[in-house]
């Protein structure tokens, strides 16, 4: 089979970029620590989400320092906590989200930043972002979930350090 | 000179349906692609933001699948018979699965629409992806899996009309353009069956009530075994008409007809194990499965960077026949008046900007940031909305005269088409790849929001808004020129002596310098089955491992089907 140079050189050439490319992700996930969204958590019955101590009572929780723990009910059309009150974490600290369904296939996703996940039943996401200075995002879903998808909204606050309280504490 | 339609009249008569049955598909998408761009941007609210997804199923559905896969089956009859110079064995046979697509097509088309009639019990909203546990009514699933069985027996029908060429002809290599259509035949069995299985053991006795439940995670692993590769049954005719019709309007020869076939067996081997790289966000997958698809996935660029080459270089040589000189001066020496050129050389512009965005979302790590985002749809509106669109709208200024007998209209109307196309399209993705990089989703009726806005990068919301709307209107100009200008040509009378005769491109560097292994597609197919098993047998075993064949559930929705559309809206009203 002849092959004509310059296509021999571009071929080369193609294959030097996928292998960047490869790399570059790769790169990611072990130099830079972005790490995918997997199975790491076990399964859930999503009709008995109130017999599972995380989603029975959706919240915040301080697991260290610095670091918490968000428990979220996304379902149709709310996210619990974050649509009928905000989620709230202090500034500068590492936050790791806990998201599952009790109906339909949603996603848990804060515009603007990389936090976004898709939120399955029976599924629950893990993701663990690092915030830092204060500022009032958004929270939407970004997986058609029904007839009412676009009212469902929340909000995600990152609140100085001075100014944050756990529920439980208030 | 001999037309198509004088040398096979009978051929020539499906693919008119095939052809006007798409057209129709494009007619409904189009005007329902207007609406939503009206609907998104709130400058016009024709229907309830609730039935606004009845507008984007039927969208999705009639552009994605309707309109690409009957075009597609049209062309690949054409350069079937064509190249080998050979009928098909029985006509009956074609008019068969012409007729199943249409009766598939047209049932699943009842709930699609019944969901925007008041007093109609049937609804289908559950978009192009029909995600469990949305659930649409069972003559969905029943249309689509007599669709695919319909198409399942076209790719018969081609290898049928092959193997009785092939006894005629026990010694010759397989024509280009049916080495293509026998590849691209292969591929689509092995990836349709994920979206096979999953609507006819699963979606369709789920949603007649004997099942109770199902896997929402393994159904929807399967539809992306699926709906991925489907992307490239739109694409590799695509590829075909750039490799065996574009070189030829440019007035040149393909390059390399062995270069052509090492990439259609590439895309025979490559395409199914990719398709987890659109669930790199998907609890319940490791990241191990998602690591191997993304590798596949940027494999599976080679084809397309290889075709980059064949296709500019093809297209040079014709220039360089047609008198072009120079570095780039060659690039004035082409027939730009030409709507048939020009719609292609414009489609395949657009696909490599389409290929870095989707370079892009291949990238598992940055596509956190444009997962679900209105970013994707700019992307799959250059590849499938302009590559495979747009190429098909030039091809038919090329085609319908050689399956009709009729000289096109206008093909000056045809050449302000393309370019409408090219504008619109252009301003319309780049306002959604914007949007989507600041976090505005996909798939919504109202992007606006009660307690927070978008922020893009540079520019405003407005500016891209009034992006989204012209591009849009544009496009929408463009397929009414395109159909009006189909639909004056029809009227119009026969006139065989000034249609060119019905050819495809030579090629500067024959069959015969490949080798001969590149023919044997038993093996090609024995290799795409093992990497298939390899990558998508530990995911699927880990799915079912984990949540159970038929579960964990979910609820089903809409949950009782009283009004015909039962929407719940409302906060608060299923907290578990």
């Amino acid at each position: 089979m002849n092959i004509h140079a310059y296509e021999k050189l571009w071929l080369a050439a193609s294959l030097v970029l996928i292998v960047l490319f490869i790399g570059s992700v790769t790169y990611g996930a072990v130099g830079a620590g972005i790490a995918m969204v997997d199975d790491a958590e076990g399964v859930i019955d999503p009709d008995a989400l109130d017999e599972d101590d995380r989603f029975a009572d959706p919240r915040v929780e301080e697991v260290g320092e610095n670091e918490y723990e968000v428990y979220v009910v996304a379902g149709q059309f709310f996210f619990d906590p974050g649509t009928f009150e905000p989620i709230e974490v202090p500034e500068h600290s590492q936050v790791t989200f806990y998201v599952t369904s009790p109906d339909v296939i949603h996603s848990f996703s804060i515009p603007g930043t990389n936090a976004n996940t898709m939120v399955i039943p029976g599924e629950v996401a893990s993701m663990t972002v690092e915030v830092g200075d204060p500022q009032e995002y958004g929270i939407v879903c970004n997986e058609f979930c029904g007839g009412g998808h676009h009212d469902m909204e929340g909000e995600f606050h990152v609140v100085p350090e001075d100014e944050f309280t756990l529920e439980a504490d208030e | 000179m001999t037309t198509y339609i004088e040398r096979f009249p009978a051929e020539a008569r499906v693919i008119r349906s095939t052809f006007f049955t798409a057209f129709i598909a494009l007619g409904i998408g189009a005007l329902f692609g207007l609406l939503q761009v009206l609907h998104r941007t709130d400058v016009h609210r024709l229907v309830d933001s609730a039935d606004y997804y009845h507008i984007l199923t039927i969208h999705g559905v009639l552009l994605a699948l309707t309109f690409t896969i009957f075009f597609l089956a049209g062309v690949f009859t054409w350069g079937l018979t064509t190249s080998l110079d050979r009928g098909v064995v029985d006509v009956r046979f074609t008019w068969a699965w012409y007729g199943l697509m249409v009766g598939g097509t047209a049932l699943a088309a009842i709930p699609m629409f019944g969901g925007l009639i008041d007093g109609i019990d049937m609804s289908a909203g559950v978009l192009f992806t029909f995600y469990a546990p949305l659930q649409a009514h069972p003559l969905f699933y029943l249309g689509l899996a007599l669709f695919i069985i319909g198409t399942w027996l076209a790719g018969a029908d081609w290898i049928w009309t092959y193997l009785a060429w092939r006894r005629e002809n026990p010694d010759e290599r397989i024509p280009l353009p049916t080495f293509m259509v026998l590849t691209t035949t292969l591929f689509w069995y092995l990836s349709s069956l994920g979206v096979a299985i999953a609507v006819v053991v699963f979606l369709l006795p789920w949603s007649l009530g004997l099942l109770e439940q199902v896997n929402p995670l393994l159904t929807r692993t399967l539809f992306w075994y699926f709906g991925h590769p489907v992307v490239y049954f739109w694409l590799m005719p695509t590829y075909m008409l750039w490799y065996v019709l574009l070189p030829k309007v440019a007035g040149g020869k393909l390059f390399s007809d062995p270069l052509a076939r090492v990439v259609f067996v590439l895309f025979l081997l490559l395409s199914t194990p990719t398709g987890i790289h659109h669930q790199y966000l998907d609890p319940g997958i490791a990241e191990g499965f998602k690591f191997i698809a993304m590798t596949n996935t940027m494999f599976l660029l080679l084809p397309s960077l290889l075709t980059a080459f064949t296709v500019v270089a093809s297209v040079e040589h014709g220039a360089r026949q047609r008198g072009g000189t120079g570095y780039l001066g060659w690039l004035g020496a082409l027939p730009w008046r030409d709507p048939v050129f020009t719609g292609m050389a414009l489609a395949g512009l657009m696909f490599a900007a389409a290929g870095f965005s989707g370079m892009v979302n291949a990238g598992m790590n940055i596509n956190y940031l444009v997962h679900n985002t209105f970013w994707i749809v700019g992307h799959f509106h250059l590849t499938v909305g302009t590559a495979v669109a747009l190429t098909f709208m030039a091809v038919t200024y090329w085609l319908l005269p050689q399956i009709t007998g009729k000289p096109i209209w206008s093909r000056s109307v045809g050449l302000a088409q393309v370019v409408t196309w090219f504008v619109g399209m252009t301003l319309m993705s780049n306002a959604m790849h914007r949007g989507g990089l600041s976090g505005v989703p996909r798939r919504t009726a109202e992007p606006q929001y009660e307690n927070f806005d978008f922020t893009p990068a540079f520019g405003t919301m407005a500016e891209l808004d009034a992006g989204v709307v012209i591009g849009g209107s544009l496009l929408f100009l463009s397929a009414v020129l395109f159909l009006g200008n189909v639909f004056v040509s029809l009227t119009g009378g026969k006139d065989l002596t000034s249609i060119p005769e019905n050819a495809y491109a030579e090629a500067l560097s024959g069959a015969e310098d490949g080798p001969l292994i590149l023919d044997n597609l038993k093996l090609w197919l024995v290799i795409a089955v093992l990497l298939v098993v390899l990558t998508y047998a530990l995911p699927i075993g880990a799915i079912i491992d984990r949540g159970g064949l038929l579960g964990p559930g979910g609820s089903p929705y809409p949950l009782v089907v009283e009004s015909g559309r039962a929407i719940s809206i409302g906060l608060g009203e299923v907290v578990a």
